[in-house]
């Protein structure tokens, strides 16, 4: 990383440079104010910069100089599967006949991309157990609010307009409840026990009547299987409610288990995470969902179904929840992560998951010595420590986390779940090798040996970055939210 | 079989498993519940190297009629734009595109300035204060403009235009249903909203009304009285943008829109069958603390060094939880850098350039088509689409055009019921005078639109 002051792309404008070429126009000009009304011709140019070619890349390129991606370094941010990104994916996702189409275009005009679309949508209910999968949602999030919509449908479908209520364990990601808001329900918190799985007395306190939903992630954001799965499922399904899969752990289960089997009835996917979507500096994601023959009529608009040996989008659904995006979804990244299934096919992705549970398991032991371990069973693809030990040592998890970025790491998640104090989530995944994971194990016992010795060594970290730890309490009292030329 | 994207060995295998303390790794899955294992082999397509792959997914890309390869004058919200080569090649700097979310500023500082130059772009374009770092698409960052406008006001009827998208229209009505709102679609006329119908329905109970400049049809509507007509009874003023139309049309901001929205993809984005593409939205200040999704502000480091983070993060889904302004959490990052270097490429001069011969080949190719007889449905101001009148079906004379080459317009008849056998054609600055002609004369030549009286 290069250390030097950046400035913004605004300030290298001067008037007069460019960084474009285009045609001079070849159609006779007429004159605009003739056929716009002044009042909506712009007068105030927008302030764009003014730029040449060169300055444009060496721009660009000192960002990246300044960013770390699963390229630069291992990346075992727990909840988010940074595994590698395949560069086959990128290539593919850039052919002509798939990235320059139109969504408008007529049906018998892409019938190549609808059947990769059907091939997906296929493999991802195979994968999950699931009768039928939609690609249409943008993202996790997304295809928890289109689940959850289509759980409200399929209730009101049967004339029960009383639940209101969406229970989410603790441990959740803060989309769960945040999504059952959007979609018009209550959150109601069920407890984790001592083993950080759902308290099932805890459970069958707040099921009752009123309950559109569970939501879970299985395993949960604490990296550990829910054994009592299909008591929950009982649970929530003898009250008349549906149970959700957050899918966003599946790195974990591929060909071992499949949330249709777990009595799930809604399903999201990560394909951004699970299936090498690269995340690309916070997305795009594209978060398939999948359902249960019963809720089939609910999926949202157009479905893409076969018929004979043509693909087709049906929109005569008169039950389904409607749109939930323009066009079919994110389909350069479901291009991705078809390519990346293709790549693995059936033993690969069972593979997968396995060394994901075995790289994770390694690590824990090896770091259970040096740090809190609040859960000491075997864990499935990631694990949570707990740093209160060296937080009365004067070193919080922050500092842990910062001292990292000094050893080229992009730290773990922290202070996720909520549940655990301190929290320090390592998700290592299957793509990293054995010495990696070795080398960053070295790097966190030393940072806890420091904790000991030289607290300020981590406290003031980091030391090597292009910035110092910033402040955030100001940025966010005096926001500024875009630049404003000097003048 | 081994997999290049798997680096375990065997022996690091044994070496793993005796540190644990285990025989198997089948050890670590018997939490599982033996009820719920899976016991068999997914039944998904077996594995395929790499060369396999690349020709089976090249065999599905050229089943696709594709937009290099032809002439094309379909756009409906999706548009083939001119793309400067260094898009690209700037997307590929992998420290972009394999990053995550900048959660930790000190090593993200790439992307977060990034974010910071979109956001700017996009208030420059907009005329507004505030702009997010992006929306999953044009389509749902209108239906949380209209869940803002609701929270905000208090009030639970959305008066969105027929000229506003129909699937933007669509997705609203499934997130206004989530959250128990009404939306009244407010008739057009003329191929504009009916400022008329529009005065009809807006009421104290009005959160907001949303219209798209230029609207569906390519039409400028006009903003200065609807702005009146919304600002009267104390509702916002919503309105959808074609990012680009902006860098000829005045901005949104001085009509004194409280939300824009819209989708950056005419900005290097390609068009990719409908997405990922890249939803933007911006406010006036008053709004930057409900605004969804992140937002990344200027701060210093420690050393008084100028430094970007995100911010006003408490709106946001990982703190507030059930309260947050939205779910949304992963949101278009990649595709609002695309459009950043798109819009950086183009310039001051470029926006206006580019937009400016949108208009010019657009009028051009209605001249052309007037003066083959063919009849313009509307005859209000536009950008760089209009809509034409055909004596059959969309389809038929779409399956005509390519034959010669050419991707044909979007027929309306498919979401307007009223619009049968019209067509929207969208002409952008990709298209040469001779392709323009060339639509033109096939046109003219088909048996089917021949008879339309001159
Ligand atoms: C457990 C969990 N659920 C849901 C999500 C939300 O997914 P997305 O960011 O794709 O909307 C995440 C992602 O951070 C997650 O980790």
């Amino acid at each position: 990383m290069r250390t030097e002051h950046q400035s913004l792309i605004f300030e290298l404008s001067k008037p007069g440079r460019v960084g474009y070429s285009i045609p001079e126009l070849d159609v006779p000009e007429i004159n605009v104010e003739s056929i716009i009304p002044s009042d909506y011709l712009r007068t105030e140019e927008a302030d764009l910069p003014e730029v040449s070619e060169l300055q444009i890349v060496r721009h660009y390129t000192a960002l990246s100089n300044r960013n770390h991606g699963v390229d630069s370094g291992f990346y075992p941010l727990g909840s988010c599967t940074m595994k590698y990104n395949p560069k086959i994916n990128e290539d593919v996702a850039r052919f002509p006949g798939f990235a320059h189409i139109h969504p408008l275009q007529d049906e018998d005009t892409v019938q190549g991309a609808m059947e990769m679309m059907y091939r997906l949508q296929t493999s991802l209910a195979e994968i999950t157990g699931m009768d039928e999968v939609t690609l249409q949602p943008a993202a996790g999030a997304h295809g928890e609010w289109t689940g959850l919509m289509m759980i409200r449908a399929y209730h009101e479908a049967n004339g029960d307009f009383n639940r209101t209520k969406v229970i989410v364990p603790d441990s959740a990601h803060g989309t769960n409840p945040a999504s059952a808001t959007v979609a018009g329900f209550e959150s109601i918190t069920v407890k984790s026990d001592e083993r950080g799985l759902v308290d099932l007395e805890d459970l069958k306190r707040v099921v009752d009547q009123d309950v559109a939903a569970l939501m879970l992630t299985n395993p949960n954001t604490l990296g550990l299987f829910e054994e009592h799965i299909l008591e929950m499922a009982k649970i929530v399904h003898e009250a008349g409610g549906k149970l959700y899969y957050d899918g966003a752990n599946a790195n974990a289960i591929l060909g071992f288990a499949r949330p249709g089997d777990m009595g799930f009835d809604v399903v999201h996917l990560n394909l951004h995470k699970t299936f090498t979507g690269p995340h690309g500096g916070g997305g795009p994601g594209s978060g398939p969902v999948g359902v249960k023959a019963d809720l089939i009529p609910f999926l949202p608009k157009p479905v893409l179904v076969k018929e004979d040996d043509l693909y087709k989008f049906e929109y005569d659904r008169p039950q389904s929840i409607g749109r939930v995006k323009p066009f079919y979804g994110n389909f350069g990244i479901n291009v991705r992560a078809f390519t990346y299934i293709m790549t693995m096919g059936p033993d690969g992705l069972h593979q997968v998951s396995e060394n994901a549970v075995l790289n994770a398991n390694y690590m824990m032991r090896r770091l259970e010595p040096h740090f809190d371990l609040p859960f000491t069973q075997h864990c499935k693809h990631e694990f949570v420590l707990s740093g209160r030990r060296q937080k009365k040592l004067g070193v919080r998890t922050l500092d842990i986390a910062k001292r990292l970025l000094d050893f080229g790491y992009h730290p773990p998640t922290i202070y996720f779940p909520l549940s655990v104090e301190e929290a320090i989530m390592i998700e290592p995944t299957e793509t990293e090798s054995k010495e990696t994971l070795d080398e960053f194990i070295e790097k966190m016992i030393q940072i806890s040996k420091e904790a000991e010795e030289t607290p300020e060594l981590v406290q003031e970290a980091p030391h090597t970055t292009v910035v110092k730890r910033l402040d955030e309490a100001t940025a966010a009292r005096k926001p500024i939210l875009k630049y404003t030329k000097q003048v | 079989m081994t997999f290049r994207y798997l680096p375990m060995t065997d022996q690091d295998k044994k070496e793993m498993l005796e540190t644990i303390g285990i025989e198997t790794t089948e050890d670590l899955f018997q939490d599982i519940p033996e009820e719920v294992r899976f016991k068999g082999r997914l039944q998904i397509e077996e594995a395929l190297s790499e060369p396999q792959l690349v020709k089976e997914m090249g065999r599905l890309a050229a089943l696709n009629k594709n937009t290099k390869d032809h002439a094309s004058f379909l756009g409906a919200g999706v548009y083939d734009h001119y793309t400067p080569s260094i898009v690209n090649h700037m997307l590929l700097r992998s420290e972009f595109y394999t990053a995550y979310t900048p959660y930790q500023p000190e090593i993200s500082q790439g992307e977060l300035q990034a974010i910071f130059e979109f956001q700017t772009m996009i208030c420059e374009l907009t005329g507004m204060d505030v702009a997010n770092s992006s929306m999953y698409d044009g389509g749902t960052a209108l239906a949380e403009a209209g869940l803002l406008s609701a929270a905000q006001t208090r009030r639970k009827k959305i008066v969105v235009s027929k000229s506003v998208h129909p699937e933007s229209r669509a997705v609203l009505h499934t997130y206004a249903k989530g959250q128990h709102l009404e939306v009244v679609e407010v008739d057009t006329d003329n191929g504009m909203t009916s400022v008329d119908s529009l005065r009809a329905e807006v009421d104290e109970e009005t959160a907001c009304v949303i219209v798209q400049y230029p609207n569906f049809f390519g039409q400028i509507e006009p903003l200065k009285e609807i702005e009146e007509i919304v600002h009267n009874v104390k509702g916002m003023f919503v309105v959808s943008s074609n990012p680009l139309a902006l860098g000829a049309l005045t901005p949104p901001g001085k009509f004194g829109a409280d939300i824009v929205v819209g989708d950056a993809q005419p900005f290097g984005i390609a068009q990719g069958f409908g997405g990922p593409h890249c939803g933007y939205f911006a406010v006036t200040t008053k709004l930057m603390r409900k605004v969804p999704g992140r937002l990344v502000g200027q701060t210093v480091d420690e050393d008084g060094k100028r430094g970007f983070v995100l911010t006003l993060q408490a709106r946001e889904q990982h703190i507030r939880r059930d309260k947050a302004t939205s779910n949304i959490c992963s949101n278009q990052a990649l595709n609002a850098l695309a459009a950043s270097i798109a819009m950086t490429a183009l310039g001051k001069q470029g926006v206006k350039e580019v937009a400016h011969q949108n208009i010019q080949k657009a009028h051009y190719a209605k001249k052309v088509l007037e003066e083959k007889g063919f009849k313009i449905a509307f005859t209000g101001p536009f950008f760089n689409e209009f809509v034409i009148e055909l004596k059959c079906t969309a389809k038929e004379v779409n399956r005509k055009l390519l034959e010669s080459g050419i991707i044909g317009g979007y027929d309306l008849g498919l979401s307007y019921s009223e619009l049968k056998n019209h067509m929207l054609l969208a002409v952008t600055e990709m298209r040469t005078k001779e392709e323009i002609d060339q639509l033109a004369n096939v046109l003219e030549g088909l048996a089917c639109v021949q008879n339309i009286s001159h």
